[in-house]
């Protein structure tokens, strides 16, 4: 975060040349010297330093000797010089630090053997360097009893250090000031908003950021040691913003068990944040409702059975049903949180192996409708990384705050550290005004009009109206916007269809990029994979000729097939003979009745017996997305890597389960998934010729990627072989989703997707910070913090406090 | 909350006195606190709104000046400096001796609510050394007799 803050400032200031340790060293002017240092691979200790947010200079660890200063400087607030020349290590300073850290450990209790930080613990390791762990102190400490201040923080006031560093992040980053200091000099304590407790959005940044064990989590307290776990870098599985949470696994019963998540991998698009769910919300896989074996209804009652009982009685059951229907009585009803391999496996295995388009998903943004509108246009949508860098955004519905925490805080970031414009039009006051050039609280439902008003339709401004706006804030937004360049546009559920075609038309003109915001963690894979009735993956129209028409789907229907209301339409008319659910929940979420579903085979895949699980036939209990490798996409069209983290004992994961199936309707598995050395068409070894077109494409591609053969159809890289072989946008760099990066996919190369959206299905899933649909309902922490809040008054919301580095 | 006239008066003014809301918080805290002889809850949470901050750094604020109290004192608050110049001359026997005059410690109150005694460090009367301030007067060159004399007259005024 500072670095891309230092480098802008460096387009404004010419470099200084300074010396370190007898190292020559040239850096842009305005570099704080602990960022000089670090830059040339020499550590100063810091504990009340943090690179994004304020400087404190509280620590004083970070003292450091400057030739022709009197005393010893800190090192985190002194900015480089031109011939400056400083020494980080010397008996002067190592005294001084030592000096520093008995101060520090005169009063902190050496409970390190019990301490949650104990291992990882910032105190502990400087202790380890300079040595001060015999204190000449003879007197008492003050000890104090460990507070709980919320139902995720828990406070053990004596280990403090008084860096402040929970203050400013929760102030200045999170903008929630929750956190303060009382009284003063020794006598200082961290106090929370409440007197006695915290009203906060409970994102446990605080408890990341804290260099001791003096903030805790409810979640991980006092239950296992840094060391004994294995630390999983992967995605979360909650909203769509996608952010790297680092899971920490340890053996279990039921398998390898998440016990903590945090962001201690800072590699990810998220940097320092996570949200309650990142951070918190993964005990959904730990909860004992979880179904450990295959479920089969017999008289009405589900019975356990094995798995290839399951197998088997599904793959009968789907070809009989073909044998006696056809493929228009089957629909499928996909996921969007299981993983693009997933996605894709499903669509094909519909439409190739049950051949039929009725195929849908629980739709929470019109996608479709921005992949039509971008017509191929390359460069035009953002990535969550340019959210932080962009000098201009513009936001038009949706409350990140609540629904895209990750969002909220580039965009937060983005104001606060490069003085970013930000626009925002809303129905709503929603918090994320605060930090906002210009905010207009636009008529409910008037999203479209104001589209229509920024495109020169003074007309539109009727719609607009609402009592908290006046005529000339909505003139004068549209003038600035006018002005703006690298502009990031972000619209909510709110715009759809012809909406979203207006709104690019208009930013494309200003040479805009843009971001769609859908609900879940892989709403946007699931998009792109095309779990749709009418698009196939890359938002190609099934009616016409693409490039998968060619590689596997010959035989398959040309007219689309029902949308998810249609398929519950068919279930009422006895038409719909059997529906495959996989990692979704229709009944809740369309509130159907289950006893439409009762003539019809329903198949479920889920972890929990959730209202659909409980009115099919057969229930598959299935991994979740950290128990498993694979891709998603996030809103913006991020794709990162799954790491399997979690295990948990009876379960298998979706895409297998999907193979097995095909393979047991006696389908060919190699034309499902691309596996093994033979590829997926024979190879002639013509150029040239009547056999020339034969040629083994799929190989042909790994060949020209580097790539090896995968040998199992169980191996969902073999799926993103393809996927990236095949789905425009999505041939991004192999290496970097292996290394972790997130790597961004154009809408590009998509002609033909035109209007094919159907708004009207599109239902925003409306998550606040403290839900996360079914994932959500199985979360103990999240329904512990949902309890505790619901006893309140609503939206409260705590005012904005003092930001140093926006108002200096 | 409304707080009197004349302090309404003087927060309208001081307001357009600052660039930002939140600088008229340490002044108008100090002429709350005359006025109602501590910070209450009520007090904080009406200064937080109009000053648009939390409750909470209304709170970080008061308790971090000395010279903000939570808790009501008696009527004339003496503060007794004992810092380098007056310790010098003698502050810690005037310290004791008001201690014995007024029958409390450091930090208490007589049980007539009436006098309140306290140990501060420097008040910035160094040249005048021993001194003391009660309430917003300054008391130099102190001896015994004098903290008498200032004592007893208190006392006398009071009974009047």
């Amino acid at each position: 975060m500072a670095g891309s803050f230092m480098r802008r400032i460096a387009v404004f200031m010419a470099d200084v040349t300074l010396t370190v340790d007898g190292k020559k060293l040239t850096v842009p002017a305005g570099t704080l010297l602990i960022e000089a240092c670090k830059s040339t691979g020499i550590e100063v200790p810091s504990f009340c330093y943090y690179p994004g947010l304020s400087l404190q200079g509280a620590c004083r660890m970070c003292l450091v000797e400057i030739e022709k200063m009197p005393k010893l400087q800190t090192a985190c607030t002194t900015p480089v010089a031109e011939g400056m020349v400083a020494t980080t290590e010397s008996d002067k300073i190592k005294q001084a630090r030592k000096s520093m850290i008995e101060m520090l450990l005169a009063n902190h209790p050496l409970d390190c053997p019990v301490c949650d930080a104990g291992g990882e613990c910032e105190l502990q390791d400087m202790t380890f360097k300079y040595g001060a762990a015999e204190s000449k102190f003879m007197d008492m400490k003050n000890h104090r009893d460990e507070q709980q201040w919320s139902p995720v923080v828990y406070f053990d006031r004596p280990r403090c250090i008084l860096c402040y560093r929970c203050v400013r992040v929760c102030g200045e980053g999170m903008d929630v000031w929750a956190l303060g200091v009382q009284n003063r000099g020794s006598g200082s304590i961290i106090a929370p908003n409440k007197e006695d407790h915290l009203e906060c959005e409970e994102c446990g940044m605080c408890i990341d950021i804290c260099p001791v064990g003096a903030l805790t989590s409810g979640a991980y307290r006092y239950k296992t040691r840094p060391w004994e776990m294995k630390h999983v870098g992967t995605v979360c599985t909650h909203c769509g913003d996608g952010c790297k949470t680092t899971l920490g696994v340890r053996r279990a019963d039921t398998g390898m068990q998440i016990v903590r998540g945090d962001n201690r991998d800072k590699s990810g698009i998220n940097g320092d944040f996570l949200c309650i769910k990142g951070r918190y919300a993964f005990d959904f896989a730990n909860n004992p409702e979880r179904l450990q074996q295959p479920l089969i209804k017999r008289d009405g009652k589900f019975v356990p059975s094995t798995w290839e009982q399951a197998f088997d009685l599904i793959a009968s059951k789907f070809q009989e049903v073909l044998a006696s229907h056809g493929p228009s009585s089957i629909g499928v009803v996909g996921s969007n949180h299981t993983s693009n391999e997933e996605n894709y496996l499903l669509q094909k295995f519909a439409r190739l192996v049950l051949g039929t388009n009725n195929i849908d998903h629980h739709r929470t943004a019109d996608f479709p409708a921005l992949a039509s509108a971008l017509a191929g246009k390359k460069d035009a949508t953002a990535s969550m990384r340019d959210v932080f860098n962009a000098p201009a955004i513009l936001l038009i519905g949706n409350n990140p705050t609540e629904q895209h925490p990750l969002l909220a805080w580039q965009i937060r970031s983005n104001v606060r550290l490069h003085r970013a414009k930000l626009y925002i039009a809303n129905s709503s006051p929603i918090k994320l005004r605060r930090q906002a050039t210009a905010f207009v609280q636009i008529a409910p439902g008037s999203e479209g009009a104001f589209v229509q008003f920024l495109t020169a339709n003074d007309a539109a401004a009727d719609a607009v109206a609402s009592p908290q706006l006046t005529r000339e804030a909505l003139s004068q937004m549209r003038d600035a916007l006018k002005s703006e360049s690298g502009l990031v546009i972000i619209f909510g559920s709110e715009l759809r269809g012809s909406d979203v075609t207006a709104l690019v038309n208009y930013g494309l003109s200003l040479g805009a990029k843009f971001i769609c915001l859908g609900d879940y963690a892989n709403s946007r894979g699931a998009a792109d994979m095309g779990l749709y009735p009418d698009m196939l993956p890359g938002y190609a129209p099934v009616s016409s000729a693409t490039r998968f028409h060619e590689h596997w789907l010959d035989e398959v229907p040309t007219a689309p097939g029902l949308n998810l209301l249609q398929l519950v339409d068919a279930a009422k008319a006895g038409n719909l003979k059997a529906l495959y659910v996989v990692g979704s929940n229709p009944v809740a979420r369309y509130n159907i009745d289950p006893f439409v579903l009762s003539k019809t085979f329903v198949i479920v895949q889920d972890m929990f017996l959730t209202e659909t699980a409980a009115s099919a036939d057969v229930v598959l209990p299935v991994a979740n997305a950290y128990e498993k490798g694979g891709t998603y996409t996030n809103t913006c069209g991020d794709v990162q890597m799954l790491k399997k983290a979690g295990e948990f004992s009876g379960v298998r994961n979706d895409f297998e389960c999907i193979v097995r199936i095909a393979a047991g309707m006696g389908c060919d598995v190699h034309k499902l998934v691309p596996f093994g050395g033979g590829g997926t068409r024979a190879d002639m070894g013509q150029s040239r010729g009547a056999q020339s077109g034969e040629s083994d494409q799929h190989a042909v591609w790994l060949a020209d990627h580097n790539l090896e053969p995968k040998m199992s159809p169980y191996d969902p890289v073999a799926m993103l072989d393809e996927i990236q072989r095949l789905v425009p946008g999505y041939d991004i760099s192999r290496l970097g989703l292996l290394s972790g990066h997130d790597e961004h996919t154009q809408l590009v190369q998509i002609t033909g997707a035109t209007g094919m959206g159907h708004p009207e299905l599109v239902m925003p899933a409306n998550d606040k910070l403290f839900t996360s649909g079914t994932l959500g309902r199985f979360s103990a922490t999240l329904n512990t913090v949902m309890e505790r809040y619901r006893t309140m008054p609503e939206d409260v919301e705590i005012a904005a406090g003092y930001d140093p580095m926006v108002r200096e | 909350m409304k707080f009197s006239d004349q302090l309404e008066q003087r927060f309208a003014t001081m307001v357009t006195h600052y660039p930002t809301k939140r600088s008229v918080l340490v002044p108008m805290l100090l002429y709350i606190q005359d006025e109602l002889g501590a910070m209450t809850d009520e007090a904080i949470h009406e200064i937080a709104e109009r000053t648009e901050l939390s409750d909470l750094e209304v709170r970080n604020v008061v308790s971090y000046y000395s010279m903000l109290r939570t808790r009501p004192v008696g009527k004339y608050n003496l503060q007794v400096c004992t810092n380098v110049s007056c310790l010098l001359r003698g502050a810690d026997d005037l310290f004791e001796h008001c201690k014995k005059k007024l029958g409390v410690g450091n930090k208490q109150t007589t049980s007539d609510g009436m006098f309140h005694l306290e140990e501060v460090e420097c008040i910035g009367a160094c040249s005048w050394a021993p001194a003391l301030m009660m309430n917003y007067e300054f008391h130099e060159n102190l001896t015994p007799a004098k903290i008498d004399e200032l004592i007893d007259g208190l006392k006398k005024k009071e009974q009047q």
